[in-house]
């Protein structure tokens, strides 16, 4: 729904050139899968299931190994349609790795830089500080090799959807055989938690797809909490210290409050226990 | 402080500040306006710090606040004092304005005092609205596109006046970049008219809970509001704390952390929750001209209100009827606000039609007819 001035707005707005026009008809018609997180308010889905994160009370933090896990399972699955563009190798350092495996992590990925002395771009070994490097060179790429869908950055998934890493815990164990009478476009899949529930993303998790180090047992489910665990960690890469700053600011303003109170009422209460009495004095 | 006055600059900051007289029987509610103050700081000072790594240009300046909130030291917490910031110092001033609405602080004298803090709150809105463009977000972009547009109800050359503010055909880096500057800009011009609200403050000095003059019931500034005001600083940073370090987008929309894109629009463009009861009435009317119109006549009936006025007694503690109204336009307010946010169907469009109605009806209703009522009845009651 729009108010009419959203719709002249849109109106106004695409009185740009015809090509651009297409452009976005052509997006548009080529997947929901695209725009996500632009209809969250849509009452075409499923309402998102909410879970107990382990991670969302006020003296919880991140679960580290989730994060390490959920990086293994990014890197050996996602990352083959999804970039996380937003994120450095060395951001990992003393979340998730060490500083000699994020090393080694990186030197596994090529990075354009340049020019060299001869005016030639060149591919190197990534180093830490690099940010890590997406699966396409731009959008038009991402889209000719899926179908004409986009899969969206997963840099800030979960602060981009209503009710985030619920969401996509949700969506990524929420595959299910359409229901009779659900007739799904070829390439897409249903999904009862992503707005309009046809997604071009098929099921992308399968029990055992990854081997976990430390021996947890790769089920879908576990695997979908690690990753989201670790998109939860990409979006808000700061959490763990704004908790910490936040009891050390909290108690610091409920501390002035209390001496505030107190110092308000030392100096207000000769004013406010004066008695004021009459005495008629020509009685 | 006869120390202080021999000097006329220091004399000057006795009489308007340490031993300025203040009504003792103020209450918390006076506090507002100092809180808001202090908002219009914090907004500044965050403003400044973050102006230094942001980046007015379209291609970078979604990046550049993820940079800000991810390489800046302690960058998140500038940028979530910021966004939060602003909501707090919307409620701040909401608060301040309702005070005055129930205490009839914009009752003679004090009318032009009333007019400059109204003005004050429209350019609050612009700055807010200007900078929630900044970040370049999914609603940042189409809340630019739908609220520049709404220039384009001028006859005949509407369209070239939004093209005008936009600086070309469409909402770009001309209109993101000018957006930068004038962000920058308006809040200068705000603290100006902060000194201006102070100055007709002055001239009157404070109303208060009795509504009536109080000469010889007056303390001085220092220490006595002085302290009060700063328990009302240390309540707004405590609350402001729990929300920026534990609850720092719940005040967002999801939709702001995908960059702007052009050719999707998002299902829903909703406003910030401090523009909701005005996008409310704006989309109630079924009608672009209307709508708009309605909206900026739902703004102008706040500069109207003083003259509006029948009452010859200033605090609702003495109007019983008046007080009854004011809370029922609180209520309504609220519900306003709610109103935008649901979609636009046959029942949620009846229950919006009804509260913008009450918006208005308070104005007109409380303001001419309320007053006149409650004089009536009292001298009624008095001539028997």
């Amino acid at each position: 729904m729009f108010s009419r001035a959203a719709m002249e707005a849109a109106r106004v707005a695409r009185s740009v050139p015809l090509r651009a026009r297409v452009a976005a008809a052509a997006s548009a018609a080529a997947g929901a899968a695209a725009v996500g997180g632009a209809t969250v308010l849509c009452d075409d889905a499923v309402h998102t299931v909410e879970y107990d994160w382990p991670h969302s009370g006020f003296l919880q933090t991140f679960d580290h190994a989730a994060i390490r896990r959920g990086w293994q399972v990014y890197r050996e699955v996602c990352s083959t349609c999804h970039s996380i563009k937003f994120v450095a190798f060395r951001n990992l350092i003393g979340v998730s790795h060490s500083e000699a495996e994020v090393k080694k992590i990186a030197a596994e990925f090529e990075v354009e830089d340049g020019p060299n002395d001869e005016g030639e771009m060149f591919e190197r070994p990534a180093k830490p500080s690099d940010r890590i490097p997406g699966p396409y060179k731009n959008e038009a790429s991402a889209r000719a090799a899926n179908n004409g869908a986009y899969p969206p950055d997963l840099s800030l998934v979960v602060k981009g959807r209503h009710l985030g890493h619920h969401y996509v815990m949700s969506l990524l164990t929420g595959y299910t055989e359409a229901p009779v009478g659900k007739d799904l476009l070829p390439g897409l899949h249903y999904n009862p938690y992503f707005p309009g529930t046809s997604i071009s993303m098929p099921p992308p998790l399968m029990d055992g797809q990854v081997e976990y180090p430390d021996g947890t047992p790769a089920t879908v489910s576990q695997m979908s909490k690690d990753v989201t665990t670790f998109l939860a960690w990409c979006a808000e890469p700061e959490m763990d210290e704004r908790k910490r700053m936040g009891m050390k600011w909290c108690s610091a303003m409920f501390l002035g409050l209390a001496l505030s109170m107190y110092y308000k009422r030392f100096r207000w209460s000769p004013l406010k226990t004066r008695k004021i009495t009459y005495h008629d004095i020509n009685r | 402080m006869s120390r202080l006055n021999l000097n006329s600059i220091l004399s000057w900051v006795d009489s308007h500040i340490i031993d300025y007289p203040t009504a003792m029987n103020l209450n918390y509610n006076w506090s507002f306006g100092s809180s808001a103050g202090f908002c219009l700081v914090i907004q500044i000072l965050s403003g400044a710090f973050l102006a230094m790594h942001y980046a007015g240009e379209t291609h970078y300046a979604f990046s550049s606040v993820e940079h800000i909130m991810r390489d800046v030291k302690s960058g998140w917490l500038i940028r979530y004092m910021h966004a939060n910031g602003a909501s707090f110092f919307f409620i701040v001033v909401y608060a301040h304005i309702f005070r005055g609405l129930y205490y009839g602080s914009y009752m003679e004298p004090r009318q032009q005092l009333w007019w400059s803090g109204a003005l004050i709150y429209v350019l609050m809105m612009a700055t807010a609205f200007i900078g929630y463009v900044l970040p370049w977000g999914q609603m940042s972009f189409w809340g630019a596109t739908v609220i520049t547009s709404l220039f384009s109800i001028f006859p005949f050359i509407g369209k070239e006046v939004v093209m005008w503010l936009w600086g070309g055909f469409t909402v770009g880096n001309p209109t993101l970049n000018r957006f930068f500057s004038l962000h920058y800009l308006l809040p200068f011009i705000i603290a100006g008219l902060v000194f201006v609200h102070l100055g007709l403050l002055h001239k009157d000095g404070s109303n208060n809970p009795l509504g009536i003059k109080t000469k010889t019931a007056n303390v001085n500034f220092y220490p006595y509001m002085y302290v009060k005001d700063l328990v009302a600083f240390f309540v707004l940073l405590s609350v402001l704390s729990v929300v920026i370090f534990y609850f720092p987008n719940s005040l967002g929309d999801p939709d702001n952390y995908l960059e702007a894109d052009p050719y999707g629009t998002p299902a829903h463009i909703v406003p910030e929750w401090y523009f909701l009861p005005f996008y409310a009435i704006l989309r109630v009317i079924p009608n672009k001209v209307g709508g708009i119109l309605t909206m900026g006549g739902a703004i102008a009936i706040i500069f109207l209100y003083p003259l509006l006025n029948t009452s010859i007694l200033r605090s609702a503690n003495f109007r019983p009827i008046y007080a009854v109204v004011f809370w029922l336009f609180v209520a309504d307010f609220c519900l306003l606000a709610w109103s935008g946010t649901t979609p636009v169907d046959d029942y949620f469009k009846v229950i919006g039609a009804v509260v913008s109605i009450g918006y208005f009806a308070f104005f007109v209703f409380g303001g001419l007819f309320v007053g006149w009522l409650e004089k009536t009845l009292a001298f009624r009651a008095l001539s028997k």
